[in-house]
């Protein structure tokens, strides 16, 4: 019973627990970053230096009036939120934080469960919350969002090649598709995959910010042409609701990055022998280091760069990246059946 | 299912907090809503006819090319699996598998389905 229920319960209580808080606190950090990137100070009001300020954000959002407009679709109106937040947060449950603890004398995996087709999981997960921007924008029956969600959705679609086709390289050097495994071939190899794969892990980066609709490819809310973008009609929770999984999808990408390139739970420098006292630090605490330093990328990238031209996006996703992508599998194919 | 259990409970935790919070929103929240409220937002003048209009062919053209590409993907997912099992015999037949798409992938590129913009600006 408490083998079978009690702690797999416990355990995506604990994950989901601590995706929310993750997603209130980046969006704190992200604020702070912008401002002293800009010589500024950054909220500073709510508790000292703004800590508490996430909270302040959630109670207002929660207690502010849910308007939907006269012409919107009222079903979908409200589906399209829910259906970009879950598949945002049923991504963890096969992304692993470590390998096993003991905790009251019980062997616990420190993953929810460990499919096979883990990575293929990911990737089909991950592109139905697509849906969900795409029936916001419709069923807003305004201009500015369905403009935006057409944006996003042929944006999205079309990093989606070049990044799928970056992750079957990966699974040719580590032969398999659960991520556990994955991790575990990078600890026998002896080296982290960004080393093997250098050029497939720009291409992730570059089609990870595409896909999450950052900057600099942040047009399907660039607000200077399209008010707030496929949002623009929602308030309240349902708003939140869209920033929740805007978030929470950073944290999937980089999470899913971490595990694939970075090594995932594994310690740094194991084979250096002065330094092997690193790897007495538990693995989840190497894994959210590695996840926090992939999204302090996305948010130094977001405070230095100009947003991209639509035709520079697409320009870049058809024809440099989807080519690039291709080259790197063929090379990686004929490593793999040389060596 | 083994293993999948698991997701599924995952799934409905995530649509119940997703409701909750929609649910919670429309008892807490007030309720005052004007005919201007209620109005898609248009800048602030008044909406001018509806917003689901013809839109360009080129999203069109790029789902389509997407559809191709991402099932030769998922094409690929077994293969990359199972590589050194079939050794040069398998990579050679990937390869006349590319050739075929990418023959298609050229002509897509030069009659410019990938250019959104015009030719001065690029």
């Amino acid at each position: 019973m408490i083998d079978m229920v009690v702690i797999p319960v416990f355990k995506m209580l604990v994950v989901i627990t601590a995706v929310l808080s993750a997603v209130a606190y980046m969006v704190l950090l992200e604020r702070k970053v912008q401002a002293w990137v800009q010589v500024r100070l950054g909220p500073m009001r709510v508790g000292p230096h703004g800590v508490l300020q996430p909270i302040a954000d959630v109670l207002k959002l929660i207690t502010k009036e849910d308007v939907r407009p006269a012409s919107a679709d009222r079903f979908l109106f409200t589906l399209a939120p829910i259906l970009v937040v879950v598949p945002a947060l049923i991504v963890f449950a096969v992304v692993p934080f470590g390998t096993s603890t003991t905790m009251f004398g019980k062997e616990i995996s420190l993953y929810i469960t460990d499919l096979d087709i883990g990575l293929l999981y990911i990737v089909s997960v991950a592109s139905i919350g697509l849906y969900g921007l795409i029936l916001g924008g419709w069923a807003s029956n305004s201009k500015y969002p369905l403009l935006s969600s057409l944006r996003a959705s042929a944006q999205i679609v079309s990093y989606e090649v070049a990044v799928t086709m970056t992750l079957v390289s990966l699974i040719v050097t580590a032969g398999s598709l659960s991520l556990v495994e994955i991790v575990k071939a990078q600890e026998a190899h002896g080296v982290w995959y960004v080393f093997i794969q250098p050029v497939a892990f720009v291409i992730f980066v570059i089609g990870a910010l595409a896909e999450t609709n950052r900057a600099p490819f942040d047009l399907p809310e660039a607000e200077q042409e399209l008010v707030g973008g496929f949002h623009t009609e929602y308030s309240g929770m349902r708003f939140a609701l869209f920033f929740l999984a805007e978030y929470t999808n950073m944290i999937v990408v980089s999470a899913v990055g971490v595990t694939m390139f970075l090594g995932g739970w594994l310690a740094p420098f194991s084979s250096v022998s002065w330094l092997a006292w690193l790897g007495l630090v538990p693995g989840w605490v190497w894994f959210s280091l590695k996840t926090f330093l992939l999204l302090s990328l996305f948010l130094w990238i977001r405070a230095t760069l100009p947003r991209y031209r639509y035709d520079q996006l697409m320009r870049l996703g058809w024809k440099v990246l989807i080519p690039l992508a291709l080259v790197n599998l063929a090379v990686s194919a004929v490593l793999k059946v040389l060596l | 299912m083994d293993g999948w259990l698991p997701i599924i409970v995952m799934i409905l935790l995530g649509a119940a907090f997703a409701g909750a919070g929609v649910l919670a929103s429309q008892f807490l929240g007030p309720k005052n809503p004007t005919p201007e409220k209620l109005a898609p937002y248009e800048c602030g003048v008044p909406p001018v006819g509806d917003a689901r209009e013809r839109m360009s062919v080129k999203f069109y053209l790029v789902a389509m090319i997407f559809l191709l590409f991402d099932i030769e993907v998922a094409f690929l997912y077994p293969w990359a699996l199972a590589l050194r099992q079939l050794g040069w015999v398998g990579y050679f037949q990937i390869l006349v598998f590319f050739a075929l798409l990418l023959s298609g992938f050229i002509y897509v590129w030069r009659k410019g389905v990938l250019d959104w913009g015009s030719e001065e600006r690029i």
